[in-house]
């Protein structure tokens, strides 16, 4: 390796560097960094962008009035987002219900429970699921687990409808299921955080909860899950925030029916699923396009929030990790 | 006889329970992907043939639907571009926080911004794109170099925290060492951090490709849907996961199997692409 | 018991170097098997007899065919080199050694008359009745000081059990509940280091076990708190059995009434402490003692 010049010149010393060395250092520096405030102009202008597209949108319904009025109707050229909006949340809620004890169970059994060379294995196999692409897991979801879960749904629906949300016919592409569709894509990644969480309990924690005569999962509940508390909540909000955007999967399944959604088991639509789904016919029609792109505004928006909670406990845990308070003298 | 304090039944039956209830959600969790594969296989093996990778879809519903050719072509060439892309701004990003941002504060706003991105919705790419390429008819209305843009701005954040990570694991000797004999910045970083972080960078940025590979929402607004194969880029450009979707609510059967052949193909590709990265990680660790 | 003996520092063995304490060098050491009248048992306790022990790592022998005998209410030193089997010696015992994966252990641990390893003995329940403190207090940081104690306890329901009471005395045994009486809902670790440690120790003797072993419990922790922590263990025995790991004979000699000395997996001599540290049988134990290596 030279380093620069090493021939002697008579311009100058054997210590100097040609002026064209001499500036690669500089330009290289402020091309990566360039490159980084790239980034930012990119997320601002994002923003802006979208905001002034989709304001045709909220200046004829209202900010308030385009959320949480409850009619979406193409034709008549009425925007109110509201189904949509519950919507999501119905589909996210059954999402974090079913998936997220899973990835901890999973998350458990193979930190802590499971044989010790049966583990990378089933790491493995559990992020495959996050290798499979959104559109498979609709193509699936509507050919396979929708028809097959019919009758099963039938039967919760009869029996159980005295419930809440419960009750009646279940339609084939439902709410119901696009939750579980969501609920196992969010699955690897709600499991792969906690499972970082839990390795990092201090094993001193656990061997003090064993030497009290405690049962495996006695010790589990004593010292891995309270620690791994913050971690997992962490991870759950970042499940939410993937649930809230997912797009394809979502509007193969769910039977874009612009209404609340009566039961879980009746058809519905999301804020990500209309813009999927409705953008072919509205590049002809301003306001149905604002109104799409206001949809998109509101998406992005809460999923801006959820993510920054998640963040937040994320770190959260990560900081107790690395800093367990501990006195003096004494 | 000395006896020892007595374990009561119950927390017997509890520990052996809720081990067992641990062990059978684990299963839980693995069953959609056997599931998956399964059908995938299923349905899917049936509709590859010859013709099936060598032919355009027809875009008829009646009588010869064609094959994927397009598709498979078009996946090829936009992901390939978005890679071109995202990656060399992905590192070099990368490569600014690790070597001259470091814990600074507008280092610190760049990583936050980074973290933003990787949890916005595919869709609101593609969204994006749409407003500021398509419909200002940048270049004509649809594109696939715009659906590349779009696939590029999803991977970049995928990009620039995996090279982050391997870039903080090059040994700061290394690059001290090189220093000191005279190196000047823009060598060692070419010469040194660049060539030992080499397989982590490789293997996330094949992630990072495995997943742009089988997106579909950006692609919609921008690159969306044409039957023939064609490689301008300033065209339309088919793709496999545009086709599964066209074809999944059709009615006819024929059709539907193409969906399931064109998922196949599409998963297998993704597989193949993470399998690779997974391989090249590993014979980095050995070397 | 004379108030004197509880609070007064601890001295040291004749054989050594005189010690900066109080000189009440009489008081403290006991012959094997003998007791003073004012340091009588309170409670009358379980004597642990090991026979045939032997321990692994996976193919490594860490504890080589080791007989030993702990007498009730005795404190019984460990001392040995690092590495010489000691820590795992210890947590056979209580059979937390065959909690890390590819270990085991063979042999006789006798509590009493009862074989820990025979079939049909509970794990959990051996735990119970063999309590054990660590080097580094580890009180579960996401609990109160009140719920750290009472962790145990609630383990095994608490039917029958005046929970509040049983934190009170337990706290009082070790301790440490003057200083803590009033912030009983603070978090356990935001005590001092060693706070903490005397709050592990009533943590262990809130369950009542049989023996209570302790892994180099002052190690980590500043003089100060050692030797509250070296007098506390001089009260436990009264109620306990006692076996202690430690690498600093000083505190074997200031403490224990029997030590065992360790090497290479082996035991290799125990008998009285004061015997162990002026006069030992073994010429490796006298190497030891007078520093020459370890």
């Amino acid at each position: 390796m030279e380093a620069g010049t090493m021939t002697p010149r008579a311009d100058r010393s054997l210590l100097e560097r040609s002026p064209r060395a001499r500036a690669a250092d500089p330009i290289l520096r402020w091309t990566l960094t360039a490159l980084a405030a790239l980034i930012l102009v990119l997320i601002a202008f994002f923003f802006v962008r979208l905001f002034i597209e989709a304001k045709p949108a909220f200046d004829k319904f209202g900010y308030v009035g385009f959320v949480f009025n409850n009619n979406w109707d193409v034709s008549k050229e009425i925007f109110g987002a509201w189904p949509l909006v519950v919507g999501t949340l119905i589909t996210s809620a059954i999402a974090l219900i079913i998936g997220v004890p899973v990835a901890i169970a999973t998350a458990l059994f193979v930190s802590e429970l499971a044989p010790r060379r049966s583990r990378q294995p089933l790491v493995i196999l559990v992020e495959l699921l996050a290798a499979v692409p959104s559109v498979v897991y609709g193509l699936w979801g509507i050919k396979v687990l929708a028809p097959k879960l019919q009758p099963a749904q039938q039967w919760f629906s009869d029996t159980f409808s005295f419930l809440p949300l419960v009750g009646g016919p279940v339609s084939i592409p439902n709410c119901f299921i696009a939750g579980l569709i969501m609920a196992i894509m969010i699955l690897p990644i709600v499991s792969a955080i906690s499972r970082e969480v839990m390795t990092t309990v201090p094993s001193e924690n656990k061997e003090a909860a064993l030497a009290l005569g405690a049962t495996r999962w006695e010790m589990i509940r004593m010292a891995v899950l309270p620690y791994s508390r913050a971690g997992i909540s962490g991870a759950a909000m970042l499940g939410l925030g993937r649930a809230i955007g997912e797009t394809i999967a979502v509007t193969i399944v769910i039977g874009n029916a612009p209404q609340v959604p009566e039961t879980i088991f009746s058809q519905g639509y999301t804020l990500a699923a209309v813009i999927a789904n409705e953008f072919g016919e509205a590049a002809s029609d301003p306001t149905h396009r604002a109104a799409l792109i206001a949809a998109g505004l509101v998406l992005f928006v809460l999923t801006l929030f959820v993510n920054a909670i998640a963040r937040y406990y994320v770190n959260r845990a990560q900081r107790g990790q690395r800093s367990v308070p501990q006195g003096m003298a004494g | 006889m000395t006896t020892l304090p007595a374990v009561s039944a119950r927390r017997r039956i509890t520990d052996r329970f809720m081990r067992s209830l641990m062990l059978v959600l684990t299963i839980v969790a693995i069953v959609p992907l056997i599931l998956i594969l399964y059908y995938l296989i299923r349905e899917g093996i049936g509709a590859w043939n010859a013709d099936f990778f060598t032919t355009d879809p027809t875009g008829r519903f009646l009588g010869d639907p064609g094959g994927i050719k397009s598709a498979i072509w078009g996946t090829i060439v936009m992901v390939a571009l978005a890679s071109l892309i995202a990656i060399p701004i992905g590192v070099g990003v990368a490569l600014y926080l690790v070597e001259f941002g470091k814990q600074g504060t507008f280092a610190k706003i760049v990583r936050y911004f980074v973290d933003v991105m990787t949890g916005v919705p595919s869709v609101v790419f593609g969204l994006f794109i749409y407003i500021v390429l398509v419909v200002t008819k940048v270049g004509g209305t649809f594109a696939a170099w715009k659906g590349s843009v779009a696939l590029s701005l999803l991977m970049l954040p995928v990009v620039v925290r995996s090279s982050e990570v391997v870039l903080n694991l090059v040994p700061d000797s290394l690059r001290e060492g090189a220093l000191a004999l005279g190196a000047p910045r823009w060598r060692v970083t070419f010469r040194v951090v660049l060539p030992s972080a080499l397989p982590g960078l490789v293997t996330g940025s094949l992630l990072a490709v495995a997943r742009a590979a089988g997106e579909t929402a950006p692609l919609l607004f921008t690159a969306a849907f044409v039957f023939g194969t064609q490689f301008d880029l300033s065209q339309r450009m088919n793709s496999l996961p545009l086709q599964i979707f066209n074809d999944v609510s059709q009615a006819q059967d024929r059709l539907v199997q193409r969906a399931w052949g064109a998922a196949l193909t599409l998963v297998v590709l993704v597989l193949i692409l993470s399998l690779v990265a997974r391989l090249v990680q590993r014979r980095s660790r050995l070397a | 018991m004379n108030p004197e003996d509880v609070t007064s520092p601890p001295s040291a063995p004749s054989s050594a170097a005189p010690d900066p304490a109080t000189p009440r060098a009489e008081t403290r050491r006991l012959e094997v098997g003998g007791a003073r009248d004012e340091e009588a048992p309170i409670v009358q306790g379980h004597a642990v007899t090991l026979r045939g022990l032997n321990a692994y790592y996976g193919e490594t022998h860490a504890v080589k065919d080791v007989n030993l005998d702990y007498a009730a209410n005795r404190v019984t030193a460990m001392i040995g080199p690092s590495g010489c089997g000691k820590s795992t010696l210890v947590r056979c015992i209580n059979r937390m050694h065959e909690e890390i994966p590819g270990a085991r252990a063979t042999g006789e641990v006798n509590l009493d008359d009862l074989d820990l390893y025979s079939d049909g003995v509970d794990v959990v329940s051996v735990r119970r009745a063999v309590g054990m403190v660590f080097q580094k207090p580890n009180p579960f940081p996401t609990m109160s000081i009140y719920d750290n104690v009472a962790a145990g306890l609630r383990l095994s329901g608490t039917r029958g059990v005046n929970v509040k009471e049983r934190v009170e005395s337990s706290l009082k045994g070790a301790g440490l509940w003057e200083e803590v009486k009033d912030r009983m809902g603070q978090p356990g670790i935001g005590l001092s280091g060693g706070q903490q440690q005397r709050l592990c120790i009533a943590r262990t003797i809130a369950v009542e076990p049989e023996v209570i072993l302790m892994d180099e419990p002052a190690s980590a922790l500043d003089p100060i708190s050692t030797l509250k922590i070296e007098e506390l263990i001089l009260e436990l025995k009264r109620r306990y059995t006692i076996v202690l790991v430690t690498h600093n004979m000083q505190q074997a000699a200031r403490v224990a009434d029997t030590t065992a000395f360790m090497l290479n997996g082996e035991l290799v001599e125990h008998a009285s402490t004061e015997k162990i540290f002026s006069n030992p049988d073994d010429e490796r134990t006298e190497q030891y003692v007078t520093g020459k290596f370890g």
